[in-house]
């Protein structure tokens, strides 16, 4: 059942609201900029389709625009940081942490300074666009990178507070939004803290512990409460950070279930899920089913039609459930 | 600022001891860069000892001038200099390289006080500086009382990301960054028309909006002067296009591409630094 303590929506079920993560985004960055003057947007010519306009129209002096240019944005972010500044670089996810991997590494990452790599059009989630600009790669770039912090929110309004908390956070950080609309499951008072993963749902005897991040947290509860219907008990937990990871939290339920999923719209190589196996390998070994691109390119389609070819359906993790639990 | 006679000789005692200097560390090191750290000693030496508003003492005073080096490779001249300057004793830079020195093979930041980026790869440092320049207009009022200066290369004009930074520092209009090119025409693989040509550099930065100056880069007077003008155009940032001879004050290695990335032998360091010294010597002579 669904964990009171998060204060998530009451007709959370229903899906009737449905945002863009990324609106999210353009949220929070007019709230950050509102909070501290340090705050500046840089743009790549893709201002609307990153919601950085919001920013833009109200602090029109803090927007930077760099035109076509991410290996730019990167560098001259940096050296807003270096000077002071909280820079936030907008693209789409492949583009920027994707094309400007090198830049963001040394003059980011290594000077460990504090820009917020904002990657859009994350995931199959940005549709008709086709595989290049499909980004499956990203968590993987962002998590090997030294002193970067990598969030992936599950909404818009968890997108919302995660600008907002690494506008506060002093750090390097990376922050995955999608382009497509997708249930909006928190709410205000839903708790976020930076390295803090959030048990969403949580069955009586739950058998499984479902680890999901970003919008497909929205499918792993809706196998959860498919699931207990058919009499097996899960746990759902919200990954919105997958580095540092919370592994306190993770630790603690794949030990009390005994068998873990992993749900995430992206490769499993190097994502969420290689990050579990990382941490469970060491400090508690424990059978995982993997949800996530199976090592293969996106294509054009809609968000819907994709997931469920690529395997990242509802009853693709109802299946995941069941046979993790066929290997304990 | 106009130098005098008596400055200019000081500054190039000073150039010929940063040049002993990168031999003796780039030989104890036994890898790295030499022939840009020679060509770039003299225009380093006027910038710490002459052009640069800085203090050993307190490498982060907020009023320093800013120097970001876009080409890390040619680190051994920045260090040698640094340490010549007081920042660190000298000896230190026969740590060059080695394990648990600050002094890095490229330059790190949180390695070294006095340092204002991290770099090594290639075309990030005019972007860097630009933003840092632009950053620093933001404020209101704009934060006074320093100027940004990025040192760079030709072989690193090759990189997007160069014209990029050049593009944005012309659109901010950036009267506050200097931009200072060594225009030696080397790169690793050969020289730099051969590899891929530049030319016409200088007239490539005019057509992007920056204000050019052609210097010979192995001149301290013209240097300096060219730094003085640059501090007069505030509508757009300044280029100084110096040329500059790779390895110079080795007279057979000047100009050798072959020398871009390689160190001296043992052997070579002796017969080098006798050069310098013979060269060091006939400077305090012409000077009486």
């Amino acid at each position: 059942m669904i964990n009171k303590e998060m204060h998530l929506r009451e007709d959370l079920f229903e899906g009737k609201e449905k945002s863009p993560t990324r609106s999210g985004f353009g949220k929070g960055a007019v709230e950050a900029g509102k909070a501290d003057e340090r705050v500046v947007v840089l743009s790549a010519d893709l201002a609307e389709s990153t919601r950085a306009d919001a920013f833009q129209k109200e602090f029109p002096e803090r927007f930077v625009e760099v035109g076509v240019a991410e290996q730019n944005m990167a560098t001259v972010g940096a050296g807003m940081a270096a000077y002071g500044k909280i820079p936030f670089i907008t693209s789409y996810a492949t583009f920027s942490p994707g094309r400007n991997w090198e830049q963001i590494r040394t003059t980011i990452a290594i000077n460990n300074v504090p820009v917020k790599i904002c990657g859009m059009h994350a995931g199959l989630l940005t549709g008709p666009d086709g595989a290049t600009h499909q980004a499956l790669e990203d968590i993987a770039l962002m998590r090997a990178m030294p002193n970067m912090i990598v969030i992936s929110p599950c909404d818009a309004e968890e997108g919302r507070k995660a600008t907002l908390a690494a506008a506060k956070n002093g750090l390097p950080t990376y922050l995955r939004f999608a382009r497509d609309k997708t249930p909006v499951m928190t709410t205000p008072e839903t708790p976020f803290e930076i390295g803090k993963a959030q048990i969403f749902w949580k069955s009586k005897n739950p058998k499984v512990a479902v680890f999901a991040t970003g919008p497909l947290v929205y499918n792993a509860l809706l196998a959860a409460r498919e699931l207990e219907g058919h009499g097996i008990g899960t746990a759902v937990v919200n990954v919105h950070t997958i580095k540092p990871l919370d592994k306190e939290l993770i630790v603690a339920l794949a030990r009390e279930t005994g068998s873990v999923v992993t749900v995430e719209e992206h490769q499993i190589m190097g994502g969420l899920g290689g990050a579990i196996a990382e941490l469970l390998a060491r400090e508690c070994p424990t059978p995982i089913e993997f949800v996530g691109i199976q090592d293969k390119f996106g294509q054009s389609g809609e968000p819907k039609e994709l997931m469920e070819h690529y395997g990242l359906g509802v009853s693709h993790i109802s299946a995941a459930v069941s046979k993790v639990l066929g290997r304990k | 600022m106009t130098i005098t006679d008596v400055e200019v000789k000081a500054i190039e005692l000073k150039a010929n001891d940063i040049r002993q200097t990168i031999i003796r560390m780039l030989t104890a090191a036994g890898s790295g860069h030499t022939a840009g750290p020679l060509g770039m000693s003299d225009i380093f030496a006027a910038l710490y000892f002459h052009v640069l508003k800085h203090d050993p003492k307190n490498p982060d005073w907020a009023e320093r001038d800013r120097l970001f080096l876009s080409n890390g490779h040619i680190a051994p001249v920045l260090y040698a200099t640094m340490a010549h300057s007081g920042y660190f004793p000298v000896e230190e830079c026969l740590t060059l390289r080695k394990f648990g020195s600050r002094l890095q093979g490229h330059p790190e930041r949180h390695a070294l006080p006095g340092l204002e980026s991290t770099s090594g790869p290639l075309g990030s440092g005019i972007s860097q500086a630009a933003g840092y320049a632009y950053a620093a207009r933001m404020d209101s009022p704009p934060a006074g009382g320093f100027r940004v200066y990025v040192a760079t290369s030709d072989g690193e004009h090759d990189e997007g990301n160069s014209w990029e930074g050049a593009m944005f520092a012309s659109a901010k209009k950036l009267g506050n960054l200097t931009q200072v090119i060594d225009r030696n025409f080397i790169q690793i693989d050969g020289n730099t028309e051969d590899v891929m040509p530049l030319e016409p550099f200088g007239d490539k930065y005019r057509a992007f909006g920056w204000h050019v100056i052609d210097i010979d880069g192995n001149d301290i007077r013209q240097f300096v002067a060219a730094c003085e003008e640059a501090k007069t155009v505030t509508d757009k940032p300044t280029l100084i296009h110096a040329r500059t001879v790779p390895g110079k004050g080795i007279k057979s290695i000047e100009n050798d591409y072959l020398w871009h990335g390689k160190p001296p032998s043992k052997d070579e360091e002796v017969v080098f630094l006798e050069e310098l010294s013979l060269a060091r010597e006939a400077l305090l002579k012409a000077g009486k």
